[in-house]
This record gives structure tokens, sequence and C-alpha cells, in this order.
């Protein structure tokens, strides 16, 4: 048991390999549903890809499993603004995805202007900003911007949503 | 003459005060975009995608021209004034370009990059006037068992050439093609992967999955590792060269050119590897070999015109075969397709005004590069002290109301979501992102050659081979996979050849991404090989080995070839 925890420990890109396995297993169950009528016209049939393409994830993830279980690893993506050293901060993730799916429970019901002002202020503040006014402003100005741009720049009638008849 | 007169009926239609406008407004926006930290190229174009579709196709693309060219340049600026850059193919330009920059000499390491992505750009373009009429010439005589040979290529390239592994490719491939299969079945009608969904019955949206990718996966990636402390970020005046600057400018713009065209036309293509060997011939013919690694213009100026030259040659195989070989292409060639627009051979027959107008636009973009961003390079330097938290902010609200604008529905925002987060999660991984936007893109299409292949040969599998371009192609991917094998047996009967020279000269330059450039470099000149018929493996090797200075970890690195994470 302890050698099993830890051998997975810091592993956790078996995660990957798991949802590759999960992906490929998905896309051959999908395919084994599909009928084929056999026709001189389409030999090939619905079905060939999707295995293959099955068969590929699954290969995937069984090479990746070993790969890593043997101390192989992926490399992290760098960038301008990215800075390794320290651990994924959920802090920030979670709060950015949340104000994510705020926008979208919001933004048929509310409207485009609110659900948007949502977005902006909640990732400004998950991202570590606290200027709690001048986000608010910021976000309902680029909000009103959008909305009036898209309607009479690209004649495309974002949801007004709550504010209809005022906006 | 022909040609020629395409040509002129392009500029006669790119040069209109408002498609002129157009392109201005291109080239702006796309350098604004592109110096924005955390956004490339290929970010660029998906998220001003939404923008361009009201417009109609010809001022639409003329805009294309612009944010493609701007957003290159934009890249460029960003890693010599920051040094951390943030896409593969300025990994090269920063090496040099920044040290320069901490020299004092930013001015003029941002005027070689500008004029020298002018020129690069200018005679790429050219280039591509030339050859792209050839290439659909020879391209239209091809057939299904050819274009499907070829689009396998393609697509092993991106998975097996470039990037770290070639495993995480496969994996990140196989889920592109997942991705692409979703939607009704164009043969019979019937529905893969949609769960009783209505609204995936149509497939999922190009634009919706790279924005996802790019922008939110982006987004969330930096969020959860921001940089606390501030970057150091160099001031910048107007650039401006010197005499002396301009003398060791000149040559490693053309010479940069002449690597980036064909490796960008390449089907294996990319601006990876031709920037590397720029920066390594240009180390090699130097007069002031002792400034390289503290600031050298060649380094700078040979590498950046690599890239440009590699922009405008990508341009080819995607507008006369339809292929696109990086990411910035893929999210272009999936405008074409939502205007209805179908690239490949026909293209030119089909639309010609279009793409004449578009081609015209591209020389037009680039000139517009060079006004406008020499004056603005001050603003564009100001541009990246833009607070962190607006900037990624701004990037998922942009990315939001882009993917939301096609077609008003909260459901492509749950997708973006959960897209988003497998961008996320594939950049702690370290899966690469191209060969899922490929296998999305060309995953449908390579089904459907290959169906029309096998309906044309009654179902006899020898249809795949029918074609005597189909069976060159055969071998070079068959070279390919057994690339490794080779090398592995080479090195074995005459240890000092082509690959551990090869490998040396990785490890002794700077680059932080010795071992993709290595095996890139590596099997590009396995494919040269083929296309030769001579072992043309050792002598460029040995051509180069001159310029490798310290072999020391020559020992060490040949030991990953071939192996999982090398």
């Amino acid at each position: 048991m302890t050698s099993l925890s830890s051998r997975l420990k810091g592993r956790s890109e078996l995660g990957i390999a798991a949802l590759l396995g999960a992906a490929g297993a998905l896309v051959l169950i999908d395919a084994a549903r599909l009928v084929t009528p056999y026709s001189q016209s389409d030999p090939v049939g619905p079905k060939t890809v999707p295995i293959i393409v099955g068969a590929l994830l699954l290969v995937s993830a069984v090479m990746l499993a070993v790969n890593v279980l043997r101390g192989g690893h992926g490399e992290a993506e760098a960038g301008e603004d990215v800075d390794l050293t320290h651990p994924s901060d959920w802090k920030t993730v979670l709060p950015l995805a949340g104000a994510f799916i705020a926008n979208i429970l919001l933004i048929d019901w509310a409207g485009w202007v609110i659900s948007g002002t949502v977005l902006f202020w909640g990732s400004v503040w998950a991202l570590g900003s606290r200027h709690y006014v001048r986000d608010g402003l910021i976000s309902l100005a680029l909000s009103l911007l959008t909305f009036y741009g898209f309607y009479l720049g690209l004649g495309i009638a974002l949801p007004a949503g709550l504010l209809e008849g005022i906006l | 003459m022909d040609i020629l007169s395409s040509l002129m009926g392009g500029f006669a239609t790119a040069l209109t005060p408002m498609n002129l406008l157009y392109a201005l407004i291109g080239v702006i926006l796309g350098t604004a975009v592109g110096v924005l930290p955390g956004i490339g190229p290929a970010m660029t174009v998906a998220l001003l995608l939404p923008v361009t579709y009201v417009l109609e196709p010809t001022s639409a693309f003329i805009m294309f021209a612009g944010i493609y060219y701007g957003g290159m340049y934009g890249g460029s600026t960003t890693s010599i004034l920051l040094n951390t850059p943030g896409e593969s193919s300025s990994v090269v330009t920063a090496i040099e370009g920044n040290k320069m920059a901490k020299a004092g000499r930013a001015a003029q390491a941002l005027a070689t990059a500008a004029i020298g992505s002018f020129v690069a750009g200018t005679i790429g373009t050219t280039l591509l006037v030339v050859v792209t009429p050839i290439v659909v010439e020879f391209a239209v005589s091809l057939g299904s068992p050819s274009y499907f040979a070829i689009m396998m290529l393609a697509l092993l390239a991106v998975t097996a050439v470039l990037g770290a592994s070639r495993l995480r490719g496969c994996a990140s491939l196989g889920l592109g093609l997942a991705i692409g299969l979703v939607g009704i079945d164009s043969v019979t009608g019937q529905r893969r992967l949609t769960f009783g969904q209505p609204l995936l019955a149509d497939g999922l949206d190009i634009v919706v999955v790279a924005v996802a990718i790019f922008a939110v996966g982006e987004a969330l990636w930096v969020a959860a590792h921001l940089r606390r402390t501030p970057l150091q970020i160099i001031p910048v005046g107007r650039p401006w060269m010197g005499k002396q600057d301009w003398k060791r400018s000149w040559k490693p713009w053309l010479r940069g050119t002449a690597f980036g065209f064909p490796f960008g036309a390449l089907p294996a293509g990319g601006a990876e590897i031709p920037t590397f060997l720029s920066y390594v011939t240009e180390k090699r013919l130097s007069k002031h070999p002792e400034e390289f690694g503290k600031g050298a213009i060649e380094g700078v100026a040979g590498p950046e015109a690599a890239n440009n030259a590699a922009a405008a040659g990508t341009l080819t195989p995607m507008l006369a075969l339809g292929l696109p070989t990086n990411a910035t292409a893929a999210v272009m060639l999936a405008a074409f397709t939502q205007f209805g627009i179908q690239p490949g051979p026909f293209l030119f027959a089909n639309e010609g005004p279009l793409v004449w107008a578009l081609i015209a636009s591209l020389f037009i973009g680039n000139t517009l590069l060079l006004l406008v961003n020499l004056p603005l390079a001050p603003v564009w330097a100001k541009l990246l002290r833009l607070p962190r938290p607006y900037l990624y902010a701004g990037i998922l609200f942009f990315a939001t109301l882009g993917a939301y604008s096609v077609n008003l529905q909260a459901f492509d925002l749950m997708v973006l979501l959960v897209l988003g987060g497998l961008g996320f999660l594939m950049r702690r991984y370290g899966l690469p992102v191209l060969p899922l936007i490929l296998g999305l893109i060309l995953g449908p299409r390579v089904e459907g050659q290959l169906r029309k292949t096998l309906q044309l040969s009654a179902g006899d599998v020898s249809g795949l081979w029918s074609e005597p371009i189909a069976i060159i192609v055969y071998i070079i991917i068959a070279l390919i996979l057994l690339w490794p094998l080779l090398a592995k047996v080479l090195r074995r009967v005459r240890p000092r050849t082509a690959a551990p020279v090869a490998f040396a000269e990785a490890a002794s330059a700077p680059a932080a991404r010795d071992s993709v450039a290595a095996q890139g470099s590596v099997t590009a000149q396995g494919t040269s090989t083929t296309a030769n018929g001579a072992p043309a493996a050792g002598t460029a090797a040995d051509q180069e080995s001159p310029a490798t200075g310290t072999r020391h970890a020559a020992d060490a690195t040949p030991a990953n070839h071939g192996q999982e994470k090398s």
C-alpha cells in the first residue's frame, strides 16, 4: 500500500492518461452504436475512422501511463507571465472559473451588459486587483462599449436581458 | 503575365480607401493584440475572427492579412523587450534581442526586427505569388489518394517532428480528431458523439474550440502561475539603425528569408527550425562572433526574417492545397470555411479575385506594418505594462464575447469552459496544442478523402496507393517514422555522423528548447535526404559543425533521442 501510494505521488499526470483512456472508450462505444449498411458507394462507412481514433486514444493512454510510471513527465508550458516556481494557485483559478460560470448562467437571462460586467469584475478580482470601484467602472464601461459596438458596428445584437428597453 | 495582371487586379481591389482602412485596422489590431504578453499570433487571429464575420469576404481577408503579419511582429516586440517569449518561433529572437535591449540597443533591435520582417515578408510574399500557381497546377492533377497521403504526412509531421514528445503529440492529435468527429456524418447522416444533444449535431464550431484552447486555456494557465513580481521591461524610444547596423543586418535578412520560406511551405514546416538554423548560420558567418550571447544584431535580423518568411511560406500550402501547417494558418483556414470558401487547388479558379486581393493585401499590410510600427514602438512598449489582472480578465472577456457572438447561444460558452479546462491541462502536462487544432481541422477532411478514395476503388485497399505522388509521400512517412531507429543504427556503425553532430550543435546553442530544435533539425535533414536522394544528412551536419563551437555536451544528449521525454 505504502509503495503504491509512494509510486503514485507526484504522478498526477496519470490523470491525463485516464482522461485519454476515457475519451478513447467513449469514441469506441459511440462508434459501436452506429449502423453500417454496406454499400458500394461508401465502403469505409461512418464507423472506421472513429474506431481508428478511439484506438489511437487508448494506445496513447496506455503508453502515457507506462511512460509516467517509468518516470517521464510532460514539461509545463512557460510564458511571459508564467512563474513555474510556485505550484498551481487554485485560489486564483477557481474564482476565475466561477466568474466564467456566472457569466454563462446570467447571459441569456440578465443580458450581456450585466453578465459581462460580472465576468470582468470577477476575473479582475480573482487575479488579484483590489480597486473595487475603479474595476467596477471599467467592467461596466467595457460591457456597454462592446454591447453598443457590436450592435452598431457589427450588427450583432447581444442579449439585453433585464435591461431590455433601457439599452 | 497572367499572374501579374491578376495581382494587379488584386491591388486594385485592395487599394480602395475602404479596404485600405481595413488593412490598417488589421495591422494595428494585430500588432496591439500580438504585443500583449501571453497572446500569440494564432490567438490573435482566433480572437479577432468574429469581428470579421460581418464584413464581406474580401474586406475580411484584407483585414486578416494585416492581422496575420501584425500578430507576428507584435510577438517579436514582446520577446525583445521582455525576454520570455510566449511562442516557440520567437525563442531564438529573444536570445540576442533581449541582450541587445539590455545593453541599451532596444531601438536598434526593434528596428532590425521591423525592417527585417518587412524585407522577408515582401520577398516571401513575392515567392508566394510565384510558387503558389505552380503548386496549384500540380495540385489540380492530384486525386483523393494523394491528398489523403499528404494530409497524413502533415498530421504526422506536426505530431512526431515538432514538439518535444512524440507520445504527447500523439495524444493531443487523438483528442483533436475526436473533437472533429462530433456531429452528423456527412455521408450517411448518422450522428456521431452527439449524445442526443441537438446542439452538437452541427459539430463544434472551430472558432469556439480555437478560442477555448488558445485563449481560455492560456488565461487559466497563466492565472494558476501568475508571476507576482513585476517583470523588467526595457523602455524604448523610436527604433532606428546606424550605418553599421544596416551593414550588419542586410545579409542576415536575406539569408533568414532563404531559410524561412521553404520551411514554411513544407507540410512539416513551422518557424522553429528555420529560425534556429538562421541563428546558427549567422553565428558562424559573423565577423563579430564574440558578440553572440551578448546582443549581436545579426542574431536578431536573421531569425526575425526567417520567422516572417516562414509565415509567408505557410500560406502556400494553405492556399494551394488547403493544408495548414501551423496554428495561425489553421485558424485562418477555419475562417475560410466559415465564409463558405474551400481552400485548395480550385480556390484560384473559383475565388480568383478574392485570393489575389488577399495576396495584394499581404504586400500592403507588410508595408503598413513598417510605416505604423516604427513610430508606434514606444506605444507598444507601454502596452507591456498593462496590469496583469486587466490583461487576463480582458482575454477571458473578449474570448467569451467572440465565442458567444458566433451563434448567440450560452451552450457555446459551456463548450468554451470545458475545452478551456482541457487547454489548461494540456499546458500543465506538456501536451502540444498544435496537433489538436490540426487534427480538429484536418480530421474530417482526411476522412472525406479516405472514403472518396475507397469509393473510387470500390473498396479495394490498393486504391490508397494508386497514384505515384501518394507512394512517394508514404515513403517519406515511413522514413520519418523509422528515422529514430535509422539514426540509432547509423550512430552505432559510424559514431561520428549526422545525429550526434546535430545534437552537439543543439546542445551548444543557448536556446531553451534545445531538444525540440535538435529533434527538428535531425528530422529535417532526414526529409532532405529523401528529397535529394543523396545522403544529405551527413553533409548538412558537416557544414554546420564548425558553428557548434563547443561540443562538450554531445555525449549526454544523444541518449535521449528516440525516447519519450527528450
